[in-house]
């Protein structure tokens, strides 16, 4: 089996984000960025069924700008086998995205395409879905859990009610859950080791797809604040205040 | 051209926030139409027509309907959109899986999560975890819309009697098998609704400890919320987790104990009317949104908070 994985480099999950002044978009100069954490998911366990002697090929693909190539070459330091970087200026719309991650797919030839669930950037939830629809593949999206049965997988779904269990043929998309493993670091060596791996470069504009923005962002703005609450001294002042002050017991 | 609903139901009930997204669905155009699909589906189809901003329902019934897999709605929904200038339906975990699905087919970019309808056209919705709103105008001929439940009122849910219309089924995908759902049932409120969350965080440092919250959660008739770090610590399930990627809650009242407040559980809760935060750390950032901060050992806090609890003559349910 052979298993894309789809990256996406994103502002990191520790930082504060800052809304720009004139209300274009946020701060992203000397931000620090990393791989969307559910992406550092998808690629562990693609590497974790290639280790177990169920996939033959793990690649890890990138649709972005030219920094975007670090997620992939972090991909390739825990275990990828080979990048594609298909390179883009600015940012696309999860539609756009899907349609290119197509084309790698008809070119490539996976039976699965991993990616996370959500991108923590414009928190869209779009991308495996729209990408599974264009390729008329199965979905299985928020995986908890993965069993990989011959051409078939088991997958564990979290759901608002509870958990899902879902049997999908390959090919198939699989989006997953932060709780589907715990990516693995990578070592030293092994960073070494990935610089020397292949990365195919592609211009997007050679795909012959249409990435043109549907979508216009008229204003990027701060949300409200809330205003400064209160310390409370002890228990019996926190009840009196919410029974009294604030009235909701 | 009218709108059109995506009504979540079990096969038995419509679910709750098939109102908020109807009241989202009415500010767009009043004229909204409701699609329900799945397997003997009667009374939450009559609930449906049931919902006077619901003007007409469109019934589509198949067994193969029955477990709402996006792969078998998708196709079906795609060819009722002809007729509508919208599609919506509610960015939880039945919309987020459904709704791309549906406007990679209509060549569409669809709009996630929006918490205000501003015209006909143009939303704003919540990005990194909310921190930032962004104003969003869609030029696509149609739209594709999920709301946030929790920024929309439901609707009325009675007195309308709008005209059922059956349609076809599309063909079964079948490529895509439903094995089992196993769905936690709790006689609490549920927590995308209710009132009152009460909520524990890795604070709580083992399953078992969570009977704390539960009793004061019984007590005040609340729901059991949690932090990411709680259920992936393995004290509670999934369905309870708040935040970026787990449920957002807008309650009158949030009481997070143990949890130390980073911004992916803000994003989930900082919405919420009145917020009180349990904490031993003085420094935890839950502290920059509550409205009521306690610095205390929340296995001191818990127990005096139900005696406390116990002394009041009445408790709001």
């Amino acid at each position: 089996m052979k298993i894309l994985v789809a990256v996406k480099r994103v502002i990191d999950y520790n930082v504060q984000i800052r809304v720009k002044e004139d209300g274009t978009g946020v701060v992203t100069d000397n931000v620090k960025m990393s791989t969307n954490p559910p992406d550092d998911n998808a690629i562990e366990e693609a590497v974790k069924i290639k280790e177990a002697g169920k996939a033959s090929e793990v690649v890890a693909v990138t649709v972005g700008e030219e920094k975007a190539q670090e997620t992939v070459r972090k991909a390739l330091a825990v275990g990828a086998d080979r990048g594609v970087h298909v390179k883009v200026d600015g940012t696309l719309e999860p539609l756009a995205v899907s349609k290119i991650l197509q084309k790698i797919a008809d070119k490539e030839k996976p039976d699965l395409v991993f990616m996370g669930k959500q991108a923590i950037d414009d928190d869209c939830n779009q991308t495996g879905q729209m990408l599974s629809a264009l390729l008329n593949w199965p979905q299985a999206t928020f995986a908890s859990k993965i069993d990989v049965k011959d051409n078939k997988l088991e997958v564990t779904r979290e759901i608002d009610e509870g958990l899902e269990t879902i049997e999908i043929n390959v090919p198939a998309i699989v989006t997953c859950d932060l709780r589907l493993n715990e990516p693995r670091y990578a070592s030293l060596p092994n960073i070494m080791k990935a610089k020397k791996k292949p990365i195919e470069e592609i211009a997007a504009s050679d795909l012959g797809v249409d990435v043109s923005p549907r979508l216009e962002q008229l204003k990027v703005e701060e949300p409200p604040k809330r205003k400064a609450g209160i310390k409370v001294a002890n228990v019996a002042e926190l009840v009196q205040k919410l029974k009294n002050e604030a009235k909701v017991i | 051209m009218a709108v059109l609903l995506i009504a979540e139901h079990n096969n038995k009930e419509l679910r709750p926030f098939t109102l908020n997204a109807a009241t989202a669905a009415s500010q767009i155009d009043s004229d909204v139409h409701a699609v329900i699909i799945g397997q003997n589906f009667a009374d939450a189809s009559k609930q449906l027509c049931e919902i006077p901003v619901v003007k007409k329902v469109l019934s589509v019934e198949g067994a193969h309907y029955e477990n709402f897999t996006a792969e078998n709605f998708a196709p079906v929904i795609v060819k009722l959109a002809e007729n509508y200038s919208h599609i919506v339906c509610s960015a939880n975990t039945f919309g987020k899986n459904l709704m791309p699905r549906i406007a990679a087919h209509l060549d569409t970019s669809q709009v996630s999560d929006i918490i205000k309808v501003i015209s006909p056209d143009t939303f704003l919705r919540p990005i990194y975890a909310g921190n930032a709103f962004a104003t969003i105008k869609s030029n696509d001929a149609k739209k594709c819309i999920t709301i946030r439940p929790t920024s929309f009122d439901p609707c009325e849910s009675t007195g309308g009697s709008a005209p059922i219309e059956k349609v076809d089924a599309s063909e079964e995908f079948s490529n895509t098998k439903f094995i089992k759902r196993e769905e936690i049932k709790s006689d609490r409120p549920e927590l995308g609704t209710a009132r009152i969350v009460v909520s524990g965080g890795r604070g709580m440092q083992s399953g078992d400890n969570f009977k704390l919250i539960t009793e004061i959660a019984d007590k005040l008739g609340a729901a059991i919320g949690a932090s990411r770090a709680a259920v992936d610590a393995g004290y509670i399930s999934n369905d309870h987790q708040v935040g970026q990627t787990g449920k957002v809650v807008v309650p009158d009242l949030y009481i997070a104990v143990g949890i130390s407040g980073a911004i992916q559980h803000l994003a989930g809760m900082k919405e919420s009317k009145v917020i009180v935060a349990i904490n031993k750390d003085g420094e935890a950032p839950i502290f920059s949104v509550a409205d009521y901060g306690l610095e205390a050992d929340l296995f001191e806090a818990l127990p005096q908070f139900m005696e406390e609890l116990n002394k009041l003559n009445t408790i709001q349910k």
